[in-house]
């Protein structure tokens, strides 16, 4: 029986640095690792003795594509922790920060990172000689995303204005309505964006996944609500260490997540959200996932492009929403005291749910922090799924084997950077 | 004539700074059709092997592996310009630099003998000759855009060396030091990213690294007279660019004194 190594020294249109690699013996996959060798940069051991109110501006340096998730999960648990209840309108705020997130990394995602491989080019950057009008549409609307989170949090990466408590100020009526008639435009070029990518070469190819997102009664999950699984679970976010359980294995920088009663993978990202919370959608979202020809919750991993497509179109409507009836909250920031405490939250970052714990002392200090990315939460799935994709999409030609595992590992839209506490495929043909 | 070749490559990061060269919506295409793109693993698989022309270089070493990688790069290259904090200065994960790296590694992974990491956070610079640095953390894609820009019409880049200061003035933003008292690192932090942080009524924190001749000790005996606690000072200097010679001498001094009771 010929033995076969199939190897991926870089992954490629992914966020931070990692490989594969496969064992093969025949066609039977011997083995299977998704190999995260982004050097790790240690957030949580050196969090610990900064204050906390630093703690937002130096979780966000965890990631440049998603650091108001970062910075969002963060300040939420710091003021569980204190405690403090904040008001409706920086409710609101936080809310249109996350939909311009959502709008940068998941333009970018949709249209530079994955739709080429759908496509078959090398990266949107060729694509966009073929598809001039649709690649420049996906920069538009990445663009107008970006223009929402330097208008509010005074730029696009690493967002300087957000602070326990609320905003360092909140900006005039006139900075964000100005966002108005790009934001409409963008919204029409989302519905077009998701029927564009609902047309798309979809793999058959699907898995019993246990989909897991935050969940929330009144609207679309972002920044709080309880953990919804498609077993039907309804499980605080404060149970979350008891549920879920972080492991290291020793081919990744990144922790494995896994369920911690069963040993079971999940499923994290935009599909589980859509699959879950479909009802939640804004109406036009709503209307079109009904349009697409998908039934949700879809299994499907290749479809996630369409979810993502989906929220896109939910993040354009809300940020209209709340730009429509924007008022300055006052007070900017909600002040608080200083004293010890222990807090923990979950936000739906644009690859998943994004877990953050802090204990401080009596002076603000950070006694230990725990974080728990997306993506590590996502690679025992990735793994697996790569282990049945594999026997499906088997070549003798290892380039093209290897780059049909990359396209499932990029539905994912794995963020390495973040997860290292993450791509090259490598086969080992036994 | 061919195009000048691009390689970006990404050490110890956040990939926030390459993701501003994807940022720069309005002029991507155009720069994407004057180069060509030998390797930029965050934006397409296709990758053409060295010489490159232009390295754009993003991220700190803290890897025996980075260690030799960066070598590499530097014998592949005509033009390294390094891009941002990490870069340029070590990063935020050079607070390593300060403290006892095996217990980081303790306190983060359950079994410490698969990772292999260096005690230290280091620029580019410290391990081969760089070209040009671009300050940031992140950059800012309007300076990026200007450095290659000028870098292929063969002139030295336009950036910025004075203080960010010079830019809260000239944009009529009321000085948050003098007017609130709120400690800002501004007089010593180089301009580049527009004075944001006042603007939104808070103290810059630094992300963009010292200015050209930046007086540390004068600003800290500042903050020192307003009443900030040397603790604190000293932990504002060590933060994105903490490791940057300027900071790092001052904040390293300060430390010093604290801990001498002086």
């Amino acid at each position: 029986m010929t033995q076969r190594t199939i190897k991926v020294n870089a992954m490629t249109r992914v966020e931070g640095e990692g490989g594969l690699y496969l064992k093969l013996r025949g066609n039977v996959v011997e083995e299977i690792r998704l190999e995260i060798y982004e050097p790790p940069r240690f957030f949580e051991a050196f969090l610990r003795g900064r204050p906390l109110e630093e703690v937002p501006d130096i979780t966000a340096r965890i990631c440049g594509i998603c650091p108001v998730a970062y910075q969002m999960s963060s300040i939420h648990a710091l003021e569980s922790a204190l405690g403090m209840t904040i008001s409706p309108e920086i409710r609101k705020l936080r809310r249109l920060l996350y939909c311009g997130e959502w709008i940068e990394s998941h333009a970018l995602h949709v249209y530079l990172l994955n739709a080429p491989d759908f496509l078959g080019y090398d990266s949107g950057l060729d694509m966009a000689a073929e598809y001039p009008d649709e690649v420049n549409r996906g920069l538009r609307m990445k663009k107008h995303g970006n223009q929402i989170l330097e208008a509010l949090g005074g730029r696009a990466i690493h967002p300087i204005n957000v602070a326990v408590g609320g905003f360092y100020r909140c900006p005039r009526r006139d900075e964000l309505q100005r966002l108005i008639p790009d934001l409409q435009w963008c919204l029409d070029a989302a519905i077009e964006t998701t029927r564009w990518v609902a047309t798309f070469d979809f793999p058959n190819f699907q898995s019993d996944y246990q989909l897991v997102s935050l969940s929330h009664d009144d609207e679309y999950p972002m920044n709080e609500g309880r953990i919804a699984t498609s077993l039907g679970e309804s499980i605080a976010v404060s149970d979350f260490e008891n549920e879920f359980e972080e492991r290291q294995v020793a081919h990744s920088t990144a922790l494995h997540s896994l369920r911690k009663k069963t040993g079971a993978a999940y499923f994290l990202g935009p599909l589980a959200r859509v699959g879950l919370n479909t009802d939640r959608l804004s109406p036009t979202a709503k209307r079109l996932a009904d349009e697409v020809g998908i039934t949700w919750p879809c299994y499907n991993p290749f479809q996630s492009i369409v979810a993502r497509s989906l929220e896109l179109v939910h993040a354009f409507e809300e940020a209209l929403a709340i730009l429509r009836e924007y008022q300055p909250a006052r007070p900017a920031k909600i002040n608080y005291e200083i004293q010890s405490g222990e807090g923990c939250a979950a936000t739906e970052a644009p690859r998943g749910l994004l877990y953050h714990r802090y204990h401080f002392d009596d002076d603000g200090k950070i006694a230990e922090a725990k974080i728990v990315p997306p993506t590590s939460q996502n690679q025992p799935q990735i793994e697996s799924d790569l282990r049945r994709w594999v026997t499906q999409i088997l070549t003798d030609d290892d380039a093209a084997t290897a780059r049909k595992c990359e396209n499932l590992v990029r539905c994912y839209d794995p963020c390495i950077s973040c997860s290292t506490h993450f791509l090259k495929l490598k086969v080992d043909r036994v | 004539m061919s195009k000048p070749k691009l390689g970006v490559f990404k050490f110890a990061s956040c990939d926030g700074c390459q993701l501003s060269l994807l940022s720069a919506e309005d002029q991507l295409l155009e720069l994407a059709g004057a180069v060509e793109i030998g390797y930029f693993l965050e934006a397409t698989s296709k990758i053409a092997p060295g010489p490159y022309d232009i390295a754009l270089v993003e991220g700190s070493i803290t890897t025996p592996h980075d260690v030799e990688r960066i070598q590499q790069v530097r014998r592949d290259c005509k033009f390294l310009i390094t891009i941002g904090a990490c870069a340029t200065a070590g990063g935020i994960q050079a607070l390593r630099n300060w403290a006892d790296c095996d217990e980081f590694v303790q306190a983060v992974y359950a079994s410490p003998q698969f990772i292999s990491t260096l005690a230290t956070s280091t620029a580019i610079a410290d391990h081969v000759s760089v070209d040009f640095e671009l300050r940031g953390c992140p950059i800012n894609q309007y300076q990026l855009i200007e450095v290659i820009g000028s870098l292929l019409a063969g002139r030295r880049p336009r950036t910025r060396v004075h203080s960010v200061c010079l830019e809260c003035k000239r944009r009529g933003t009321v000085c948050v030091m003098v007017a609130q008292g709120t400690a800002c690192l501004g007089p010593v932090t180089q301009a580049g990213c527009n004075a944001i942080c006042p603007s939104f009524n808070r103290g810059c924190y630094g992300c963009h690294g010292p200015a050209a001749q930046p007086n540390l000790v004068s600003i800290t005996n500042q903050f020192a007279s307003d009443g900030v606690p040397k603790e604190q000072i000293v932990r504002s200097l060590r933060s994105f660019n903490g490791y940057a010679p300027e900071f790092r001498v001052e904040g390293d001094r300060l430390d010093a004194s604290q801990e001498s009771g002086e």
